[in-house]
């Protein structure tokens, strides 16, 4: 049986009279990577502060390697790392400097902090940029960096808020293969994403959170598997329809066995429990003057279940998470 | 040992981050200086060190360290490098203690300047000198309190420069740096024993001149009390404001 390293009972956030997180229960596993999903608002940010410390409990419990620390959670903080969603490390200090002070946080002494520094900055290819000041890396080496100072005193857990938000495909890349070897090492992983692709390739088990409840929690292929009943056609427009909302009431009228929806501005997504008959969907775009240039059958996804049992939208998600 | 490797580092990195940097080393220098050569020049050959003295000081310290600490908390907060020093696992008490560690030794640091020069060049007569460290100590403490109670309501760089002003600019008047509080009107009088600051001078006054308004018994009691005060209401305000 897996060992329970993290154990989150009935946890639930108020602020006044808004509730953040409601009355939330889940565990991690020591050794998986855990990912929270959810779009913006739905709670992901303040379940991570209340289990890091960062944000007071206002009601439930947290376990650590089994040990009640909702009151002392200071001890957990020991056994801890944490990437938040911003990089936050000293902007005048270079790149090995801040790896030392933040080692030195957690009472590392001299020579271990210089050795640990000096190894994570060549496990993240940035030992060349070692004594540049951190306000002079680019925004993908300020990631590794920060991920490297959450890594100084060998966490047990790591927690990730959003870790390849804004940043460039080729840092994004080497993160998420850091992650996955780091995960090999046993680190336990604890990430939110609003990258459901990156959920999927990463995670072992996934919740989708959505204002402030788990809507569902199970491993990656168990939650692909509550789509696999379905048929899914996404059919691509030769031009961008501006009302979307309509078009799609309308085609949900017409073939009541289908279910349309938009995932951009000339994509349609159809979902039925029966296989589709394309040729009647075809005629009747034709004759609303709008004409297919693509249609292909899509293998289901974590996407697909994330949209299947929270109604939202990923283009969205998406839209909204880059406007923040 | 390691909270005390924690609580060496970060007061290390705010000395090497912020307060040995040269535009406040040279402030340090400026400042009193400045306020020094003022007098010197207003008052030409009737310039009387002791009656100057320690509001120079006091004024040194005061305005080193408020702004000091509550821009540079306000700073990391807004950099949001505060929240790394949050999540460490170092008590909160010991975490703040070595932020405002740096402020304090900047603080007195701020005072060698005025204290050096009045007695290597002005030859003011220290009556006692126990009590002149005592009171500069004890100032630079209480100083810093007040910027880091700034720091607290500040959530912007310009809003803890705008409180430090609020605060710092009445003290010169109300807390007998350079006008007796005696002499100022029985309305206002009130106000000064309400503000921390006035017995520090009253210290600094006893130490320098062997005369002050109050019993120095009163006055070492009452700037340790305020100390409390202070420290202890930022860190109720720092455990709900900021860990929320």
């Amino acid at each position: 049986m897996k060992e329970k390293i993290i154990e989150a009972k009935n946890l639930t956030k108020n602020y006044g009279d808004f509730t953040a997180v409601d009355d939330i229960s889940f565990w991690v596993d020591k050794g998986e990577v855990f990912g929270l999903l959810g779009p913006n608002g739905a709670g992901k940010t303040t379940t991570i502060n209340m289990l890091i410390g960062m944000a007071k409990i206002s009601a439930g419990k947290v376990y650590y390697n089994g040990v009640d620390l909702t009151k002392t959670i200071k001890k957990a903080q020991e056994i801890i790392g944490v990437v938040a969603d911003e990089s936050n490390l000293y902007d005048e200090m270079s790149g090995y400097d801040n790896l030392c002070f933040c080692g030195s946080l957690y009472g590392l002494s001299k020579s271990d902090r210089e050795n640990r520094a000096k190894d994570l900055l060549i496990t993240f290819r940035l030992n060349e940029a070692a004594n540049k000041k951190f306000k002079a890396y680019s925004k993908g080496m300020k990631r590794k960096l920060t991920i490297a100072a959450a890594l100084i005193h060998n966490p047990q857990i790591l927690f990730l808020d959003e870790p390849t938000s804004g940043i460039d495909v080729a840092s994004a890349r080497q993160i998420r293969d850091l992650i996955k070897k780091l995960n090999e090492k046993e680190t336990t992983v604890f990430l939110t994403t609003h990258y459901i692709e990156e959920a999927e390739r990463l995670c072992d088990r996934i919740a989708f959170l959505n204002k402030g409840k788990i809507i569902k929690l199970d491993s990656v292929s168990n939650l692909i598997n509550e789509s696999k009943d379905e048929n899914i056609l996404e059919v691509v427009l030769d031009e961008n329809i501006c009302d979307r909302v309509q078009l799609s009431e309308k085609l949900n009228k017409k073939f009541t066995y289908i279910t349309c929806s938009f995932i951009n501005d000339n994509t349609i997504r159809i979902i039925s429990i029966k296989p589709i008959d394309i040729s009647p969907i075809v005629h009747f775009l034709s004759s609303e003057n709008i004409f297919i240039i693509e249609a292909r059958l899509h293998r289901p996804s974590l996407e697909d279940a994330f949209v299947k049992l929270t109604g939202i939208e990923i283009d969205m998600m998406k839209k909204e998470k880059e406007k923040k | 040992m390691k909270q005390t490797i924690a609580f060496g580092n970060i007061l290390l990195k705010d000395m090497r981050n912020y307060y040995l940097k040269p535009p406040n080393i040279s402030w340090g220098i400026i400042f009193p200086f400045a306020w020094m050569l003022m007098m010197f020049v207003k008052t030409k050959s009737a310039f009387h060190i002791e009656e100057v003295f320690s509001g120079i000081v006091a004024m040194s310290i005061l305005f080193g360290t408020t702004s000091m600490l509550s821009v540079t908390i306000t700073f990391e907060r807004k950099s949001r490098s505060f929240e790394r020093l949050l999540l460490a696992p170092l008590r909160i008490e010991l975490l703040i203690l070595a932020k405002i560690t740096g402020a304090i030794l900047f603080g007195i640091f701020n005072s060698i300047i005025p204290v050096l020069f009045s007695v290597l060049y002005f030859k003011a007569v220290v009556t006692n000198w126990t009590l002149l460290v005592t009171g500069i100590i004890l100032l630079s403490i209480i100083s810093t309190l007040l910027g880091l109670f700034i720091s607290v309501s500040a959530k912007e760089v310009f809003e803890a420069q705008t409180y430090s002003n609020f605060f710092r600019f009445p003290m010169i008047f109300l807390c007998g740096l350079f006008i007796p509080v005696a002499a100022l009107p029985v309305l206002i009088q009130p106000f000064s024993y309400l503000l921390p600051v006035t017995y520090g001078v009253d210290i600094l006054k006893y130490s320098i001149t062997g005369d002050n308004a109050l019993s120095i018994v009163l006055d070492l009691t009452l700037v340790i009390m305020f100390c409390f005060i202070l420290f202890y209401s930022s860190l109720f305000f720092i455990k709900r404001k900021w860990i929320i």
